[in-house]
């Protein structure tokens, strides 16, 4: 039994990080309608961004300028990429999304380089028990940093003026523009949150495995966790990651050994398979309210 | 009324994608305090009309080509439209197109968000709206889109009086409402205007309607003004009585006998 729960907490320690990944995915597409495919991207972006700080600067300072890095980024998305391109169709959107994935990733490269960089931003990284279970400080700090990072999302977006008009122009692009609401500022402000998201999760990741360009792909799998969770939804995408990332672990560990292993890798995309039948909108889509 | 205008639309042409013309040379004006009706079929370029006013033909990628739009004295046609919002026009769009998933205070409170951090005021809009429609204050905490479609209605233009707006564009406000539900939201425009000095620009099918509320009219067709004057005048004009109202000197009259194409034409000559 304490094995099971090993393997269900380590599997859940990297779900936050899937539930990272996929939230940035869920704010972008809600706001602007873009699947953004280059969000896996931008957490390399922000890790490679951190590691080139790092060397020449104390660690406050370094986390300031990456996330100095990251707004540049949003504003500049938006602004450049997207502003000519508004009122296009979804899947015009979404090439430019790919097309900026690649973009940030040889930018990324030709600033930083293409070898894999190592990053300690200094939290401990003790192993200790509780009750048979071992625990580390390092993955305890790293959720305790992505629940308060939930929390304040759900604050800014119930609680302000800006993260109203932020949903409101999630809900209907043309009728916030209607009352005022500058539309594009508003989607530069969703890319900086997602940017903000995409960091922690890729210092995260990036001090566990290190700074690499696999990072990026960590982006395809948030897919099956944004089809469980539904694309449109914050919780969704913070519950299914959860459990996609609980439910590769521990089938890995318990189905995997009758099967000959490996089915770490695809058993995300076969559970999002099951969903796409029997509830496409995933647990949390946004219901379409649609009047009778 | 030279002097006294609000708004001046000067022969304003508006292209949808740099080819579909859809406005050819419209200009109309609204003087403070009136409400004004903007009457045609549908597709005849009513809600471009608004759409260009307020400035929200970029978003659909429309642009305003020739002419200009003037607002107090100012040229607004190449604003971004929350400028436009800033300055006091807004425009309720056709279909209410309130944030479904937000609370109904919560919409009410996007329509503020041009003012800022001014928290006083906001409050005190918000009384205001509620008090314009206590029907809202019930409903304060559904999502509007669960609330009927003459809530919904009175949510859009609460939600634009929270802006503190001068001049309102109302696109279609009577769009699939019960009779009497039109009737009461007219009341309402009515009043905005008497007693908070909101001048509307309405845009409408329902022409019977809206003779009846406004000070003035303009006709339009295929993207044109072919007629205007006050509300009186036009309600005993021949043409709009036979195509608009349905009436002839013998009452109501058959879509029989009705040869549109044939009086239409002399208008577009």
């Amino acid at each position: 039994m304490t094995f099971f729960f090993e393997v269900l907490i380590s599997g859940l320690l990297v779900g936050v990080m899937y539930s990272l990944v996929a939230m940035g995915f869920a704010l972008i597409y809600k706001a602007s309608g873009v699947f953004n495919f280059a969000q896996g991207d931008m957490s390399l972006l922000a890790g490679l961004a951190l590691v080139g700080f790092l060397t020449v600067m104390p660690l406050w300072l370094a986390l300031l300028c990456t996330f100095a890095v990251m707004t540049i980024l949003a504003y500049g998305t938006v602004f450049i990429i997207f502003r000519p391109l508004v009122a296009r169709p979804p899947l015009i959107l979404f090439m430019a999304a790919i097309g900026l994935s690649f973009l940030i990733q040889g930018i990324g490269q030709a600033i930083w380089g293409t070898d894999a960089k190592g990053l300690n931003i200094g939290i401990p990284e003790i192993s200790f028990e509780i009750s048979g279970i071992y625990l580390n400080t390092f993955d305890l700090t790293f959720g305790g940093v992505a629940t308060a990072l939930v929390a304040g999302l759900v604050w800014f977006f119930q609680k302000t003026r800006t993260g109203r008009a932020l949903r409101a122009v999630a809900d209907d692009h043309e009728a916030a523009l209607s009352v005022g609401i500058p539309l594009l500022r508003a989607w530069a402000v969703t890319w900086v949150i997602a940017g903000i998201v995409a960091t922690v999760a890729g210092v995260a990741w990036g001090s566990r495995l290190g700074v690499q360009f696999s990072l990026s792909l960590i982006a395809l799998k948030a897919l099956p966790v944004l089809i469980l969770g539904g694309i449109d939804s914050i919780l969704g995408a913070i519950l299914a990651g959860l459990l996609i990332g609980a439910s590769e672990n521990l089938a890995e560990v318990f189905i995997g050994p009758y099967v000959g292993g490996g089915i770490q890798t695809f058993f995300p995309y076969l559970v999002a398979l099951i969903v796409l039948w029997f509830k496409p909108y995933g647990m949390f889509g946004k219901e379409i309210i649609e009047r009778v | 009324m030279e002097q006294a205008s609000l708004l001046k639309v000067n022969n304003i042409e508006v292209i949808y994608e740099h080819v579909i013309l859809v406005l050819k040379g419209v200009s109309l004006e609204v003087p403070h305090g009136s409400i004004v009706s903007l009457l045609g079929a549908n597709g005849a370029g009513k809600t471009t009309t608004l759409k260009a006013i307020s400035n929200l033909v970029k978003a659909e990628r429309g642009e305003v080509t020739k002419g200009t739009v003037e607002f107090e004295g100012k040229r607004i046609d190449k604003m971004y439209a929350p400028q436009v919002v800033k300055l006091g026009v807004i425009q309720i769009m056709e279909g209410r197109r309130t944030f479904e998933h937000l609370t109904v205070e919560d919409d009410l409170l996007t329509g503020a968000y041009t003012r800022g951090h001014d928290y006083k005021g906001i409050k005190e809009a918000l009384k205001m709206v509620y008090d314009y429609f206590p029907r809202l204050v019930d409903r304060r905490t559904a999502k509007t889109g669960y609330i009927s479609g003459g809530e919904m209605q009175m949510c859009a233009i609460g939600r634009a009086l929270m802006a503190k707006p001068k001049l309102m564009l109302l696109d279609e406000p009577s769009m699939g409402l019960a009779p009497l539900l039109v009737e009461e939201i007219f009341e309402i425009i009515v009043r905005l205007n008497k007693e908070e000095n909101v001048a509307m620009l309405l845009a409408e099918q329902n022409a019977a309607m809206a003779l009846q509320y406004a000070h003035y009219g303009y006709i339009m067709e295929n993207g044109r003004v072919v007629l205007d004057g006050d509300s009186e005048t036009l309600k005993d004009n021949a043409d709009v009585r036979e195509f608009y109202l349905g009436l002839t000197e013998i009452g109501k009259k058959s879509y029989r006998d009705v040869k549109h194409y044939k009086r239409r034409k002399r208008w577009l000559a």
